[in-house]
C-alpha cells in the first residue's frame, strides 16, 4: 500500500512539474520546475531498488547540471517574451504529434511479452545481502570498466570542449608569458659594470 | 494495488511525450529546448532502470549510469554553445541560427 502510495506521489509530482517546465513563461521557473522533476525521479528510482542512481541524480545531476542550466539562464540577457512568440502556432501540431505518440508509447507498454528463454547478464544479488551501490559497483569496475573509462572520456572531452569554446582572450590585458620567463638567459638579466674608482658612471 | 513495470513505463512515456511536446512548443528558445531533451533523456533512464528493477539484471543501471554521463556531456556543450552564440548575435532565437547556410 505505501509503496503504491509513493508511486503515485512521485509519478503525478513528476509528471506535473514536467508539464510546467515547458508550459511556464519564465525559464528560470521552468529550470526550478526541472529540478523537481528530476527530484520526484529520483524518487521513482529509489522506489525501484536503485538508490545509487537516485543520489547520482540528484548530486551530480540537480547539483551540477541544472544549476548550470540556472547560471545560464540568469546570465544570458535575453528577451525570453520575445521568443515566446509562436507559442500558441505550433501548439495544435505538437499537440497532435505528441498525442499520437503517446497512444504509440502505450499501445506498445500495453502488448510487449518479454522472451521466456532470456537469462540475467549479471543478475542482481538479494538487497538483504549486498547492498544496491555495492552490487553495481562489483559489475561497474569488473565486467563494464571499458565502458565506464569511455564514460571518463566522455565528461573529459565535455569538459574541454566547453572550457576552449567559452574561453575568450582578451586585448590589452597583460599575460604571463611562460616561455619567454624561463627562457630567459643570464645575458639579457644581468649587466656587470666595471666601475672605475672615483669616476662613477658616465 | 501493486504497482508493476508498465505503470513505470507508463510514467516514462508521459515524460519522453512531454519532451518532444516541449521541443514543438518553444521552438524558438534554445535553453527550453535543451530541458526537453533533459526530460527526454530522463525518460529513457526511467525505463532502464524500471526493466533492470523487474528483471533483476543489474546491467541496465549500468547502462543508466553512461546515459546520464552523456546527458551531463551534452549539456554542457549545449550550453557552452549557447553562450558563445549569445556572445556573437546577442539572440538565442534558433530561427535566427543560419551562418553556416552560406
Amino acid at each position: 500500500m505505501l509503496p503504491a502510495l509513493f508511486f503515485y506521489l512521485f509519478a503525478v509530482l513528476c509528471v506535473g512539474s514536467a508539464f510546467m517546465v515547458i508550459a511556464v513563461k519564465n525559464p528560470v521557473h521552468a529550470v526550478l520546475f526541472l529540478i523537481l522533476a528530476f527530484f520526484n525521479a529520483a524518487g521513482l528510482f529509489v522506489l525501484l531498488g536503485a538508490e545509487f542512481l537516485a543520489m547520482i541524480l540528484i548530486v551530480v545531476y540537480v547539483g551540477a547540471v541544472l544549476v548550470l542550466f540556472l547560471f545560464v539562464v540568469m546570465m544570458l540577457d535575453v528577451d525570453f517574451a520575445e521568443l515566446r512568440a509562436g507559442f500558441l502556432k505550433y501548439l495544435p501540431i505538437g499537440a497532435t504529434i505528441g498525442v499520437l505518440l503517446l497512444v504509440e508509447l502505450v499501445l506498445i507498454v500495453g502488448a510487449w511479452v518479454t522472451a521466456p528463454q532470456i537469462v540475467p547478464q549479471s543478475p542482481t544479488p538479494p538487497i538483504a545481502q549486498v547492498s544496491n551501490t555495492t552490487a553495481l559497483g562489483a559489475i561497474l569496475y569488473t565486467r563494464y570498466v571499458y565502458l565506464f573509462e569511455a564514460a571518463g572520456l566522455i565528461l573529459l572531452v565535455a569538459m574541454v570542449g566547453a572550457i576552449v569554446l567559452t574561453l575568450q582572450h582578451k586585448r590589452d590585458v597583460k599575460r604571463q608569458n611562460i616561455s619567454a620567463q624561463v627562457g630567459r638567459t643570464r645575458e639579457e638579466g644581468v649587466e656587470l659594470v666595471e666601475v672605475q674608482p672615483g669616476r662613477g658612471l658616465s | 494495488m501493486t504497482v508493476g513495470l508498465t505503470h513505470y513505463l507508463t510514467v516514462a512515456a508521459i515524460l519522453f511525450t512531454l519532451g518532444i511536446f516541449g521541443i514543438f512548443l518553444n521552438r524558438k528558445n534554445v535553453i527550453v529546448i535543451l530541458m526537453s531533451v533533459e526530460l527526454m533523456l530522463l525518460a529513457v533512464n526511467l525505463n532502464l532502470i524500471a526493466f533492470s528493477s523487474f528483471h533483476g539484471d543489474l546491467v541496465g543501471q549500468v547502462f543508466a549510469l553512461i546515459v546520464l554521463t552523456v546527458a551531463a556531456a551534452e549539456a554542457a556543450i549545449g550550453l557552452a554553445i549557447v553562450v558563445v552564440y549569445f556572445r556573437n548575435r546577442r539572440t538565442i532565437d534558433v530561427a535566427e541560427i543560419d551562418l553556416l547556410k552560406g
